[in-house]
């Protein structure tokens, strides 16, 4: 199956993020295929490259990041609600693209599936 | 369909709201700090027991892990899945509704 | 598994799916009534069946008499009244939530249709997504 996931809040304030990353995840060990994972309001803030948790913690934007990398999962942050926080390609961590809320939209369209983590 | 909760019970209405939507055999799970309606011997106990009796409750085993919540504290009748289970309710059910 | 709607052959485009968009939270407070109008608006572009539902606090999104100058935010409830020139007509409120606040449809600034907690939920059913905020 083809499983869209939303990412409503940034790393660290809220488990969304984690909880978001252990679904991708699961989901690609059991053979489903994530096509894109959109991230709205302060989801953008998974993709600051600036994010230094301490070292002994994870890094959840290097995580998220490592998911594109090995799996070719899409990680598309909202250009409206990016530009409000402050996150430009400038800060874009690795793994992640900036772009209009149309990709999640059409990943709705797409996959069979959309989950939503948020607060 | 699938409902998701994840705030507790205590803190939000998200959980009253879910249970006033999900119809006699939808999927429920419970997560992160929604994981807290799970438990036995609250307030929230016999609503929820209730809940289950009639719904497809289920709680993610990490979440009462990290929040030292044992399994023989969880209502009878609620399934305790991780995140690969969580992963097959969403195959499962469709739509999935996360009440925030 | 919700279906794809088949459409007539006549008609440009793929296939038309159920979008619901479910919001529950007061505008200004935070910034998820205001970020979901967003998303409401493109999906207006994308020729989707799309209906928005205002339950919980989420009714108070649309009442009349928004004055918002005072606490320098922008006022968005009037962008609800340009949903309908992107065929976005499916507005629904909880019964339950209006009669809670002590709210009626005239109270609103679009029209809307008033439903029980028991009717959307069989709405929600038979939808390919729910976005909710």
């Amino acid at each position: 199956m083809k499983f869209g996931v939303l990412v409503s809040e940034g790393p660290f304030t809220h488990q969304a993020s984690d909880s978001a990353y252990h679904f991708v995840k699961a989901a690609i060990d059991k053979g489903h295929e994530v096509p894109r994972v959109f991230f709205y309001h302060d989801g953008v803030n998974n993709g600051n490259r600036l994010s230094s948790p301490q070292q002994d913690d994870r890094n959840l934007i290097k995580l998220w990041g490592q998911l594109a990398k090995d799996h070719g999962v899409d990680l598309v942050i909202c250009v409206a609600a990016a530009l409000r926080r402050g996150i430009k390609d400038d800060v874009l961590a690795e793994g992640f693209r900036i772009s209009g809320l149309g990709q999640l939209i059409e990943v709705g369209m797409e996959a069979d599936r959309l989950v939503t983590f948020g607060d | 369909m699938l409902h998701t909760v994840n705030k507790s019970p205590f803190e939000r209405t998200a959980l009253a709201a879910c249970l006033r939507y999900a119809r006699d055999g939808d999927a429920v799970l419970l997560y992160e700090d929604g994981v807290y309606a799970a438990r036995k011997a609250a307030a929230t106990t016999p609503d929820v027991a209730a809940a289950a009796g009639r719904l497809r409750m289920f709680v993610l085993g990490p979440d009462l892990a990290a929040r030292g919540v044992a399994a023989d504290q969880v209502i009878d009748g609620i399934g305790i899945v991780d995140y690969g289970g969580f992963v097959d309710l969403v195959a499962e059910n469709a739509p999935v509704q996360a009440w925030l | 598994m919700a279906e794809p709607v088949a459409i007539p052959e006549d008609e440009p485009g793929g296939d038309v799916r159920k979008f619901m968009f479910v919001n529950r939270r007061a505008p200004y407070g935070t910034i998820y009534a205001l970020e979901a109008l967003e998303m409401v608006l493109i999906t207006g572009a994308f020729d989707q069946d799309v209906t928005v539902v205002f339950l919980d606090d989420g009714v108070f999104q649309i009442v009349k008499g928004q004055d918002t100058k005072a606490i320098n935010m922008k006022n968005f409830s009037p962008t609800f009244r340009a949903l309908e020139g992107y065929d976005i007509d499916k507005l629904y409120v909880e019964k339950e939530s209006i009669e809670a606040r002590g709210l009626t449809p005239e109270d609103f600034v679009v029209p809307v249709k008033v439903l029980t907690a028991d009717e959307l939920a069989g709405l929600m059913a038979e939808q390919h997504v729910i976005i909710s905020s």
